[in-house]
């Protein structure tokens, strides 16, 4: 119970101190907002195009909203030593950093849903799957936050954080067939789409929306949680390893 | 069982600097035990082991009989740490900064906010516990920081240079705090390079420099040795150079030391008899402003132990920005 009680006071901390200030919230609208302006106009093939748009639109929020938000953060409480109060927490390593991501994760569905609910506005919807589509949903938004966490464990300065981010995170737009499939891609960058977490969670997105998968979406959703293993686990060795000298 | 804290052969290397080279002692439970030293001795690499923040490479360390070796964050509910920095946050305010903090240790809403009102007011701090800790003074954030750390009433409390960069009176009251916590039966382990502060404070002390303990006892014991010397300071105006060589060769059963422009310690078995020193000093054209009767200190205790003069410890407290 005690630890519990950790974890959700540094969820609502970081929640309130973090994640619910105006200029977050306003990103978070403005972002999906800008993206899904900018590909509307590209395409040129009105409102048809929305649930093509969709899912990469909903990708892209995640990832930016989640990576740029867990890394700064993280990287600032470390750079002022406040993260230090949480290292010396009885609490689990493991428990104490779910509930540090536990904040962008949830951010990161927010912002989801905000292109979703524009979306709503202009086009027919009753056919998306929501089944998938909302577990698609929370693993990118994990994966991501992970990779936001991977990435601020690497780095000691705010500024070396948001570099780092932007190095994994402009390439991800166009290898992971958020906008156009990967099938599409030169034949000698398909690999690495392959080994980004964001090619299968834009694929589930896709079959979701509109059936436009090319991998059964239970493979997608399964490889995405290894990702998400993957990079947690990953994380913790390093904060392991860097933080507790 | 008596011992809160036990450390054997505790050794720490980054890179090529040996920060800590096999050091080894115990803290008794209700002790407030002092770990004195000049900046990079090691003290703050020691208190990171033994607060989980750094692994060492060799030795053990039992916390509250708590075998901290295979999980250095073992023991974590047993202790409370005031960091060097007051590293709370500044976007919350007071009173939010310690419920949060008491929350970390799992204390339900109820007893935190009531622990928070009460240790504010302790504090002094029950006016400001509504302003972020953002806009607080270095004094005040010390002394939230201090709260931070008891919140959650620890059995032990590390203290890490809880007085540098604060002024006289918050430095002051401070003390009276930390002492009276010890009184209430909270174990202390206290850093410092305060060297006079520790000798207020601390039941026993122990010198660390350059990562190796060069003695540890009881302040009583450490001063005891120096009980029988006598020792005077002279403060002069510009003493000319060559008197550092003169006077211990007019005066050879006396000890000479210049801790600083304008100070002369002379030490001896016997009473020092004043009027030859002074009229020697006037004569050699040093003008002789007060010359005093110093009881023992442990700032003695200091020099004589680790060789390190207390004037570099001076300029350290300055580069600090500290007050004494």
């Amino acid at each position: 119970m005690k630890r519990w009680i950790a974890f959700w006071n540094i969820l609502r901390k970081d929640m309130r101190t973090y994640y619910l200030k105006p200029p977050n919230v306003s990103w978070g609208i403005i972002f999906p907002l800008a993206w899904t302006g900018m590909f509307f106009i590209k395409s040129g093939s009105g409102l048809g195009s929305i649930p093509t748009l969709l899912p990469g639109v909903v990708a892209v929020s995640i990832l930016f909203g989640t990576t740029s938000m867990l890394a700064v953060t993280v990287t600032f409480e470390k750079k002022n030593r406040s993260f230090e109060r949480l290292l010396l927490a009885p609490i689990p390593l493991e428990l104490l950093m779910l509930a540090k991501t536990a904040g962008a994760i949830l951010f990161g569905v927010a912002n989801a849903f905000v292109p979703v609910a524009m979306a709503a506005g202009l086009a027919d919807l009753s056919t998306v799957a929501w089944t998938a589509f909302v577990p698609a949903v929370v693993l990118i938004s994990v994966a991501s936050t992970f990779l936001g966490l991977f990435i601020a464990v690497a780095v000691s300065e705010v500024f070396e954080a948001q570099t780092f981010s932007n190095f994994f995170r402009f390439p991800m737009i166009f290898l992971c067939g958020l906008f156009f499939p990967v099938a599409k891609l030169p034949v000698f960058l398909q690999p690495l789409s392959y080994v980004l977490p964001l090619t299968y969670g834009a694929d589930a997105l896709h079959g979701a929306v509109h059936g436009g998968n090319a991998m059964p979406i239970l493979n997608d959703l399964a490889i995405l949680a290894l990702f998400c293993l993957l990079l947690f686990s990953v994380s913790l060795r390093h904060i392991q390893r860097r933080w507790i000298l | 069982m008596n011992e809160a804290i036990r450390v054997d052969n505790l050794a720490k290397r980054f890179a090529a600097v040996e920060a800590v080279a096999g050091i080894s002692f115990t803290v008794r439970r209700g002790e407030l035990f002092g770990f004195l030293g000049p900046n990079g001795a090691g003290k703050t690499t020691t208190i990171n082991m033994l607060i989980g923040l750094a692994r060492p490479d060799a030795g053990t360390i039992r916390i509250g009989g708590i075998d901290c070796g295979a999980n250095p964050r073992a023991a974590q509910h047993l202790i409370g740490v005031v960091p060097d920095d007051s590293n709370l946050y500044p976007e919350l305010t007071g009173f939010e900064n310690l419920c949060f903090c008491a929350a970390l240790h799992g204390l339900d809403k109820r007893e935190r906010q009531s622990r928070a009102k009460e240790l504010l007011h302790y504090f002094g701090l029950a006016e400001a516990g509504g302003r972020k800790f953002g806009g607080y003074s270095k004094g005040m954030k010390r002394k939230l920081t201090i709260a931070a750390g008891i919140i959650h009433q620890p059995e032990i409390l590390f203290l890490d240079e809880p007085t540098t960069g604060i002024d006289v009176a918050s430095a002051r009251h401070l003390r009276q705090l930390i002492a009276s916590l010890n009184r209430a039966g909270t174990t202390i382990f206290l850093t410092t390079h305060y060297i006079e502060e520790a000798e207020r404070l601390c039941h026993r002390i122990a010198f660390i420099v350059a990562g190796r303990i060069v003695r540890t006892d009881a302040v009583a014991d450490l001063l005891q040795p120096l009980q029988g010397r006598h020792r005077v300071q002279i403060a002069c105006g510009a003493a000319p150079e060559p008197l550092r060589q003169e006077l211990p060769a007019a005066f050879p059963e006396l000890e000479f030391a210049f801790p600083e422009p304008g100070l002369i310690r002379v030490a001896a078995a016997g009473p020092v008899r004043v009027g030859p020193l002074v009229r020697f000093l006037e004569d050699h054209g040093a003008e002789v402003a007060e010359a005093r009767r110093l009881q023992p200190s442990l700032e003695d205790v200091f020099v004589q132990v680790t060789g390190i003069e207390t004037d570099q410890m001076r300029r350290e407290k300055e580069r600090k920005g500290g007050a004494p």
